[in-house]
C-alpha cells in the first residue's frame, strides 16, 4: 500500500515537520489578521467613504484573485520591482495576512454592525456609562460571534498552505512528494501511502478546531 | 400628592419635522398616565427624551425637583432613577436571566452580589419566572422576555416606570400575562407613564390618559372621561378605529 516507505529513516518525522512550518505560517498569519482584521473592521463601520471606498477594492480584489496568483506576485513580482529579497515564508505570510485581514475586517463589520442598537439603549437605560455597556454587553457579544467564525478562517488557512510549496517551501505535502521520488523504486505505491497518511494529517489538525468552532458556535448561539 | 416629574415647553425636532411641539406636563407620585395616539405622533419620542435617549433641544424636565441635564455624567444619575422598558426584546442574549437582571445593580448601584440576586429572585418568582433564571434570554417567549424585562427595570428602584408599546411586538395571547404585571404595579402605587395601543388595558390601569397628535396634547382625561365622552373631535375618530361594529 506505500505505508513502508514512511518506516524509513526520519520520514514521518520529516512530515510532521513538514506539517509544523504549514501550521507555523498559518497561525502566524491569522494573528496578523485578526489584529489588523479588528482595526479595519472598527473603521469600515465608521462609514466615512474613503474608507469604504478603500475597503470595497481590497476586499474585491482578495475574493477574486487566487491565492496563488497573489502568492507569485509577491515572492516572484516584489523582488524584480521593488528589488526587496522576500523569503518564501515571509511572502506566504504576507499573502496569507492580506487574505486574512479582508476575511476577518468583514466579520468583525458584521459583528459590530449586528447588534441592536436597542442593547445600547437598553444598557443605557439601566444607568450604565459607555464604558460599562461597551465591557459588559457590547464587546462580549463580538467576541462571541467573532470567535467561531475566526477559528474557520484558521482552518481554511492551514488547508490553504499546500500552495505554498510552489514557491519553494518545504512543506507537508512537498516533503511527501520529495519520500515519494526517492522511494520510486524500492516502493512504486509509496504515492497512496504517503498522500493517505497527509490526509489524515490534515484532518488530524483541522478537525479538532472545526470542532471547537461547532461547539462555540452552539454554545453562544442567540 | 407630591409632583415627581414635571416637563416644561419640551420641543424636539427631526429635520423639519416636529416630532414635539410645546409639550407640557406633570406626573405626580404614584400617578400612571397612560399616553395615546396615532403611531408617530411623538409618544415614543417623548418617552425618551424623559430618559435621555433623545437629546433635549427646547424645554426642561425636572425629576423629584432636579432638572434633567443632557450631560452625560448626570444623564447616567438621571437613568438610575427613570426605569424603561422597550418594544422589542432588550435582554442581554449572553447573559442568563439573573445575569440580565443582576447586571445594573451589581456595576451601576455597587450593590453587593448575593443581596442584589436575592432581590431578584424575590421579583423573577413574582411575575411567575423563577425557574427561568438560569436559562438564556432565547429560551423564553416573548411575553417571558417583557416580564424580565420589566423586573430588570424594577431592580433599580426607580422612581418612576416608562414603558414604550411594551406588548406591541407580542402575539396576543401573551400580551396578558405582561399587562398584568404592569396591572399589579400599578396597584402598589408605581409612578408610570405607559405608551400603549391596548386600549381596554389603558382603561384598566390608568388614572390619567392623554391623546398625543402631532407632539401635542390634543385631550386628557380620566379614563372615565376619555373613553367615555370624548371632547374634540380627533379623539373621537382615533378611538373609533378600536371599535367595530358590522
Amino acid at each position: 500500500m506505500g505505508f513502508e516507505v514512511l518506516l524509513k529513516g526520519n520520514n514521518m518525522l520529516r512530515l510532521l515537520g513538514g506539517l509544523g512550518v504549514a501550521m507555523y505560517i498559518s497561525l502566524i498569519s491569522v494573528a496578523i489578521s485578526i489584529f489588523l482584521g479588528i482595526i479595519l473592521g472598527a473603521l469600515m463601520t465608521l462609514k466615512n467613504p474613503v474608507i469604504n471606498a478603500f475597503s470595497r477594492v481590497y476586499l474585491e480584489i482578495v475574493r477574486i484573485m487566487p491565492q496563488m496568483v497573489l502568492l507569485f506576485i509577491v515572492y516572484f513580482g516584489a523582488t524584480k520591482v521593488l528589488g526587496i529579497n522576500l523569503s518564501a515564508e515571509i511572502s506566504s505570510i504576507i499573502v496569507f495576512s492580506f487574505w486574512g485581514t479582508a476575511e476577518m475586517s468583514d466579520l468583525v463589520r458584521g459583528a459590530l454592525s449586528g447588534i441592536d442598537k436597542i442593547q445600547y439603549e437598553s444598557s443605557m437605560a439601566l444607568g450604565m456609562n459607555t464604558r460599562q455597556t461597551y465591557f459588559h454587553v457590547i464587546i462580549p457579544q463580538i467576541i462571541r460571534r467573532l470567535i467561531p467564525l475566526s477559528i474557520n478562517l484558521i482552518t481554511r488557512m492551514i488547508k490553504t498552505t499546500s500552495l505554498v510549496m510552489m514557491i519553494g517551501i518545504v512543506e507537508v505535502l512537498k516533503v511527501g512528494q520529495q519520500i515519494i521520488e526517492a522511494n520510486r523504486k524500492s516502493s512504486p505505491n509509496a504515492a497512496f501511502g504517503v498522500f493517505a497518511t497527509i490526509f489524515l494529517l490534515y484532518f488530524l489538525a483541522c478537525y479538532p478546531i472545526s470542532c471547537l468552532s461547532k461547539y462555540l458556535e452552539k454554545k453562544w448561539e442567540n | 400628592m407630591e409632583e415627581i416629574l414635571r416637563v416644561n415647553n419640551l420641543s424636539k425636532r427631526f429635520e423639519d419635522i416636529e416630532v414635539l411641539n410645546n409639550l407640557s406636563l406633570s406626573v405626580k407620585k404614584g400617578e400612571v398616565v397612560v399616553i395615546v395616539g396615532p403611531s408617530g405622533c411623538g409618544k415614543s419620542t417623548f418617552l425618551r427624551c424623559l430618559n435621555g435617549l433623545e437629546e433635549i433641544e427646547e424645554g426642561e424636565i425636572f425629576l423629584d425637583g432636579e432638572k434633567v441635564s443632557s450631560n452625560k455624567k448626570n444623564m447616567s444619575k438621571t437613568r438610575e432613577k427613570i426605569g424603561m422598558v422597550f418594544q422589542s426584546y432588550d435582554l442581554f442574549p449572553h447573559k442568563t436571566i439573573l445575569q440580565n437582571i443582576t447586571l445594573a445593580p451589581i456595576k451601576v448601584k455597587k450593590r453587593k452580589k448575593a443581596e442584589v440576586e436575592e432581590e431578584a429572585l424575590k421579583l423573577l418568582d413574582r411575575v411567575g419566572l423563577l425557574s427561568k433564571k438560569d436559562n438564556y434570554p432565547r429560551q423564553l417567549s416573548g411575553g417571558q422576555k417583557q416580564r424580565v424585562a420589566i423586573v430588570r427595570a424594577l431592580i433599580m428602584h426607580p422612581e418612576v416606570l416608562l414603558l414604550d408599546e411594551i406588548t406591541a411586538a407580542l402575539d396576543p395571547e401573551m400580551v396578558r400575562e405582561v399587562l398584568d404585571v404592569v396591572l399589579s404595579l400599578a396597584k402598589e402605587g408605581r409612578t408610570m407613564l405607559i405608551v400603549t395601543h391596548e386600549m381596554a388595558f389603558a382603561k384598566a390601569v390608568a388614572d390619567r390618559v392623554i391623546f398625543l397628535e402631532n407632539g401635542k396634547i390634543v385631550e386628557e382625561g380620566s379614563p372615565k372621561e376619555f373613553f367615555e365622552d370624548p371632547k374634540t373631535d380627533r379623539l373621537k375618530k382615533f378611538l373609533e378605529t378600536f371599535s367595530y361594529e358590522k
